[in-house]
């Protein structure tokens, strides 16, 4: 194991910033911490890294315990949201710094600060000064300046944020690269969960300074431990249904549910588990197609029910196309997938399958 | 990269002359007022200076300059800068780190506490030296006993220098340490960096012209300092007069000469506030366009 958090907790004063959480990476895995903003990730980076004493747990990096080891010798490269490149230095003297404090010999210094400068193309920027740089060259100065001294992981708050959303795509593909070159054990800390999907092998979801779940993306998209965490990956269409005689309703829909108690209950579907047709003999529901949102090779449709429940869907732009879709257009629909959502938010049941399994073509779609 | 710099300028001195639709007398009037007001109080007295100093001739002023006692006085003047500014650099920058980088209790009580010379009069200053060390003082005593003598001599007038100059370079520190922040600290930490080799290689070179305006403002005050001065040295003639002092003497001689001669000596102090000036325009250009130039990388990360 190349990092294991152990029941770490943090707390500034009466705030609980981290409380509980564990996980483990393995060596060469690229994992994103997941969370909303203020969820305490960021926290468990900077514990990590040293640079915040947890309150409770143990830290163990490659075996060993590192509670009591200064952020200087803990061999970690960080990589900070703002950069905080050195901006009275170079780009060649920034990446250097870590080598000349670990008195690397002058030769080797200038080796590995070309081979970082090649490896991060940043050839021909090596003479300038941070602020002659664009967000995207200072984020990779800064992740050089972290690899250069060969840290054991590479830990990185945010990479993304600072950039604009062009530039954090390039970067986003290019972590991934280089991730795959060099194989270093690597955790980001992310808000955003397209991000974390697109990017690592496996997410670490916090919120509220707990761990929520972990898992691979298709894991935490597909099996949400709970609903926290189903609505957080991804959108989730989420209804307040009636039980009775194991069938949930809702307005005019009728969900059959399985050894479900009489009562309220909350129900939760994927966009890609509503099926629209305008054939209106096609699916059971009648419903009108109000909006249509394009968010390119996929569309978001919102429908509305008879009853008024208003109902996200999502399709390819063919779909569409094919089924002469159009605003206030009257459709049928049903329901393929859909999940009872534990109310207390700690589990859920599986999946209850309806009719037939969704086509692989776009069960990847979020 | 540099045009977008003036273009942005440019485009603040037009606002600026479009801001006031007042009619033209109101605005000559309020320029007039201000011109008159900063040549009367700032200008005139300067000019003045010089003019008294030269009244007798170049050759009069070189003497007055090479007087075996104003020679006395510049040198000591000179070696109680030289004592007391390296002195307030080491701690105003030891304080400035301290309070822009940590938190700790009693911060804001410490901020205070470095202002202090700023609100004490000097007068009071140099008579508080006075109370601790003076032949009656607190400390009187156990000085006379092992022969070490502070007030009336260089030891106090460095003390009382070192007291009112304290603030200057925090002052300029504390701000220019807390905008750059802790972050290159922190990376530099994570790269291996200890506290030391941090300051030496990111803290201080970030906020090196804070140090050096810091320096030139504290090293102008060391060496015009008076009342602080003046109630601790008793002002004895080629012993312990410092500039100041002996203008204020050569000033309150009966003699015409003597009275030109203080003008002479004044100037020098003058010419030494008139190059503080230049350096710290200076300095506050460089400042400002390196805010300039780091603003507009930050810009075009937003854009």
């Amino acid at each position: 194991m190349s990092i294991v958090v152990r029941n770490i907790g943090k707390q500034f004063g009466d705030v609980v910033a981290a409380k509980d959480v564990n996980f483990e990476i393995r060596e060469g895995e690229l994992v994103a911490l997941l969370g909303p903003s203020g969820g305490g990730k960021t926290t468990v980076l900077r514990m990590i890294a040293g640079l915040e004493m947890p309150s409770e747990g143990d830290i163990i990096i490659r075996g060993q315990r590192v509670n009591d080891v200064p952020v200087q010798k803990r061999n970690i490269g960080f990589v900070f949201q703002n950069y905080a490149l050195f901006k009275t230095m170079s780009v060649a003297k920034n990446i250097a710094f870590g080598l000349k404090i670990k008195k690397w010999s002058k030769a080797d210094i200038e080796s590995r600060v070309a081979e970082l400068l090649e490896l991060l193309e940043l050839r021909g920027l090596e003479k300038r000064y941070p602020h002659q740089l664009s967000g995207g060259q200072r984020q990779r100065v800064a992740i050089a300046r972290a690899l250069a001294p060969k840290p054991s992981v590479l830990l990185l708050d945010e990479p993304f944020g600072a950039v604009d959303a062009k530039i954090r795509q390039e970067l986003r593909e290019w972590l991934t690269r280089l991730h795959h070159d060099l194989n270093v054990t690597t955790l980001f800390v992310t808000h955003d969960q397209e991000e974390a999907m697109e990017v690592s092998n496996r997410i670490v979801i916090i919120a509220k300074g707990r761990l929520e779940q972990i898992g691979t993306p298709r894991e935490v998209y597909e099996q949400p431990k709970n609903e926290f965490v189903a609505r957080f990956i991804g959108v989730m269409n989420v209804v307040e249904a009636e039980v009775k005689n194991g069938m949930g309703r809702v307005g005019e829909m009728e969900f059959p549910l399985v050894n479900v108690p009489d009562g309220p209950a909350r129900l939760g579907f994927r966009p890609y588990a509503v099926q629209i047709s305008s054939d209106l003999t096609q699916f059971r529901y009648r419903a009108v197609l109000r909006r249509t949102f394009f968010l390119g090779i996929m569309l978001r449709v919102e429908v509305e029910l008879a009853s008024g429940l208003i109902i996200r869907a999502r399709m390819t732009k063919e779909e569409y196309a094919t089924l002469g879709l159009r605003d206030e257009l009257e459709v049928s629909m049903q329901i393929r997938q859909y999940r009872l959502l534990a109310t207390d938010g700690t589990s859920l049941a599986p999946e209850v399958p309806v009719s037939y399994q969704l086509p692989p073509h776009i069960a990847e779609g979020i | 990269m540099a045009g977008i710099v003036n273009h942005k300028r440019r485009g603040a001195t037009v606002k600026s002359q479009r801001g006031s639709d007042e009619p033209a007398w109101v605005r000559w009037l309020l320029i007039t007022l201000g011109l008159a007001f900063v040549g009367i109080f700032l200008v005139l007295p300067l000019v003045n200076v010089f003019v008294q100093a030269f009244q007798m001739g170049l050759g009069f002023y070189v003497k007055s300059l090479l007087e075996a006692d104003t020679v006395h006085a510049i040198k000591l003047t000179l070696l109680i800068t030289c004592i007391t500014v390296p002195l307030n650099t080491i701690f105003g920058m030891a304080a400035a780190w301290c309070i822009a980088k940590f938190d700790f209790k009693g911060k804001a009580f410490l901020i205070t506490l470095i202002d202090l010379p700023f609100a004490v009069s000097p007068v009071v200053a140099g008579l508080m030296f006075v109370v601790w060390f003076g032949r009656q003082g607190i400390f009187g005593g156990w000085l006379e006993e092992h022969d070490i003598k502070i007030i009336f001599a260089v030891p106090g007038m460095v003390l009382a220098t070192t007291f009112i100059t304290f603030p200057f370079v925090a002052r300029e520190l504390i701000p220019v340490m807390q905008a750059t922040g802790t972050e290159q600290e922190q990376a530099a930490l994570t790269l291996g960096a200890s506290g030391w080799q941090t300051f030496w290689h990111v803290t201080l070179p970030s906020s090196k012209w804070g140090v050096i305006y810091g320096v030139i403002l504290c090293n102008a005050r060391a060496m015009g300092e008076f009342g602080a001065v003046s109630v601790v040295s008793g002002s004895i003639a080629g012993s312990t007069e410092t500039i100041p002092l002996r203008v204020d003497k050569l000033f309150h001689s009966a003699s015409m000469a003597a009275g030109v001669s203080a003008f002479a000596v004044a100037s020098l102090l003058a010419v030494l506030a008139l190059i503080t000036l230049v350096i710290k325009s200076y300095l506050e250009w460089r400042t400002e366009r390196d805010h300039a130039l780091a603003q507009e990388a930050t810009g075009e990360v937003g854009n």
